[in-house]
């Protein structure tokens, strides 16, 4: 028996099984874009509607140097990023309040309900008509399509903080704001981090339907632009960029989720 | 001079339903120094007693007096669990109740390295919770307690949670803790060896409602000794079989 030599057997047997996974992980991409090319240049899909990887490359490397490109990502990353900052930080604020007041909590559920269940989207001719036709309204979007869940989710995070907790520092004469700083937050940090995860993705459709709306600037822009002088180019390009940001940003909020919780 | 006097304690807990009757007429007062143990099954009210005393609940009838002192700064409480904070360092879990009473005392640390020193938790200040074990957990919740330096130690069963072995070695610190800093305690158990082990009296309680069936002094030579010492003295026996009987006899009467 020597465990050594085990232990290196289970080490090459851990790092096969990632090796596999990693080919098939690739296979499946690569085969996809080859696919997808075979296919719009021998016709089996109509190239127009369905376009083909080297034509958006073409155009991606088109759009970058001439710099337009660049913009219409800023513009978008900058509108997303703001939306869903507001969005979670409104959501905890409202959530503290409702904690705060349990006689406002009992008022405020049947509207929260409401609202919840509204499509937030739906909202957007009358921001756009509120707000302007601008950058204010589609952050808005962002922000609105997550702020009421985010608040749900917290708030039920707060109420189902252990209540020893609040006990210990009841003991020590603890009044209501010191006993959300010292126990009731700290304790829902995992919930809001998580939160933050899933607006991540409620922000982007946000934004991007605010930009369809609007239709001035950004990658929602580009969507609807491509659609309407048909070229659908222009619109896997921009499908592609957001779907490249938004992982991005998602993998950005893990690592901000894995530094605070390794933290405790 | 009694230091603590509950005075003709009723408390009632309503809903929708019912109202239950959990307490009925405790009355019951404790000297400077003295070690008070609340016995009874669960549900007997124990912890709503304790609730009350610490006032954290407002009795439906009759009042808590303690003497010379502000209810909520003069008692220190100990719950079943440690709740120490987890993301707090030990440290800072000591030094919580200094900070919330606003004792802007710059030697805040100091006192933390102290107790932590004397429940013997020394050189952990800087960790946290979850790297210490379950004993050494309620040891450190017990440094947290003390150190807003309570006149009353109210502990809701802080032991029943530990191991063996651990539950031990934790009743013979906290006594003589509790001696060493010249405190005053109220143990709320159901275990009646812990109760004769720790305790100067013994508070029986019977269920539904909560009410004072008995109360036992435990023999002086007993109280004497430490918990540990206690529990292998002939006499222990004995009086642990009194005990016993009253508490059956109580199962009895009302079960029937």
């Amino acid at each position: 028996m020597n465990i050594q030599l085990l232990h290196e057997q289970y080490k090459a047997l851990l790092r096969k099984e990632k090796r596999r996974i990693r080919f098939f992980q690739l296979l499946i991409i690569i085969s996809f874009i080859g696919l997808w090319e075979l296919a719009s240049q021998n016709h089996w899909i109509d190239p127009l509607i369905f376009s083909a990887p080297s034509k958006v490359w073409r155009l991606f490397v088109e759009k970058w140097s001439d710099g337009t490109l660049m913009i219409h990502v800023n513009i978008t990353l900058f509108e997303t990023v703001l939306g869903f900052i507001i969005g979670t930080l409104l959501g905890t604020i409202i959530a503290a309040i409702l904690w705060w007041s349990p006689f406002f909590s009992k008022v405020a559920d049947p509207y929260l309900v409401v609202l919840n269940a509204m499509p937030k989207v739906a909202l957007g001719p009358i921001l756009i008509v509120a707000l302007g036709p601008g950058m204010i309204s589609i952050i808005t979007m962002g922000a609105i399509i997550s702020v009421i869940i985010s608040t749900i989710v917290i708030y039920t995070a707060f109420i189902e903080v252990d209540t020893n907790y609040v006990k210990v520092l009841q003991t020590f004469n603890a009044n209501r704001t010191q006993i959300f700083k010292e126990a009731i937050l700290p304790a829902s940090f995992p919930t809001i981090i998580s939160t933050l995860k899933v607006n991540v993705g409620l922000s982007w459709v946000g934004v991007i339907v605010g930009e369809f709306l609007v239709s001035a600037k950004g990658l929602g822009y580009l969507i609807i632009y491509g659609f309407q002088v048909f070229n659908f180019n222009l619109v896997f390009l921009a499908l592609m960029i957001i779907a490249v940001f938004a992982t991005i940003m998602y993998q950005l909020v893990e690592l901000v989720e894995r530094k605070l919780i390794k933290a405790r | 001079m009694a230091i603590l006097t509950v005075n003709h304690v009723y408390h009632t807990y309503f809903s929708q339903e019912v109202a239950t009757e959990a307490l009925h007429d405790i009355h019951f007062s404790v000297e400077p120094g003295e070690f008070v143990s609340i016995l009874g099954a669960s549900g007997c009210g124990k912890s709503t007693l304790l609730s009350i005393i610490a006032g954290l609940l407002e009795p439906t009838a009759g009042d808590v007096i303690i003497k010379n002192h502000d209810q909520s700064t003069s008692i220190g409480y100990m719950l079943q669990q440690d709740y120490l904070f987890p993301w707090k360092t030990i440290e800072e879990n000591v030094t919580l109740g200094l900070k919330l009473l606003k004792y802007h005392d710059l030697h805040a640390k100091d006192i933390a390295k102290e107790l932590l020193q004397a429940v013997g938790l020394p050189n952990i200040e800087k960790k946290f919770p979850r790297q210490l074990s379950g004993g050494m957990r309620q040891r450190a919740a017990l440094a947290r307690t003390l150190a807003v330096d309570p006149k009353i130690l109210l502990l809701d069963e802080p032991f029943s949670a530990l191991d063996y072995k651990a539950k031990l070695k934790l009743e013979d610190l906290v006594c003589a803790m509790l001696k060493s800093y010249e405190k005053t305690a109220i143990l709320v158990t159901h275990d009646i060896g812990e109760a004769i082990a720790m305790s100067d009296r013994i508070i029986l309680m019977s269920a539904k409602p909560g009410a004072i069936h008995k109360i036992f002094d435990v023999p002086r030579e007993l109280a004497a000794l430490t918990p540990f010492e206690a529990r292998t003295h002939p006499s222990y026996g004995a009086f642990f079989q009194s005990v016993w009987k009253e508490l059956e006899s109580l199962e009895h009467s009302t079960s029937s």
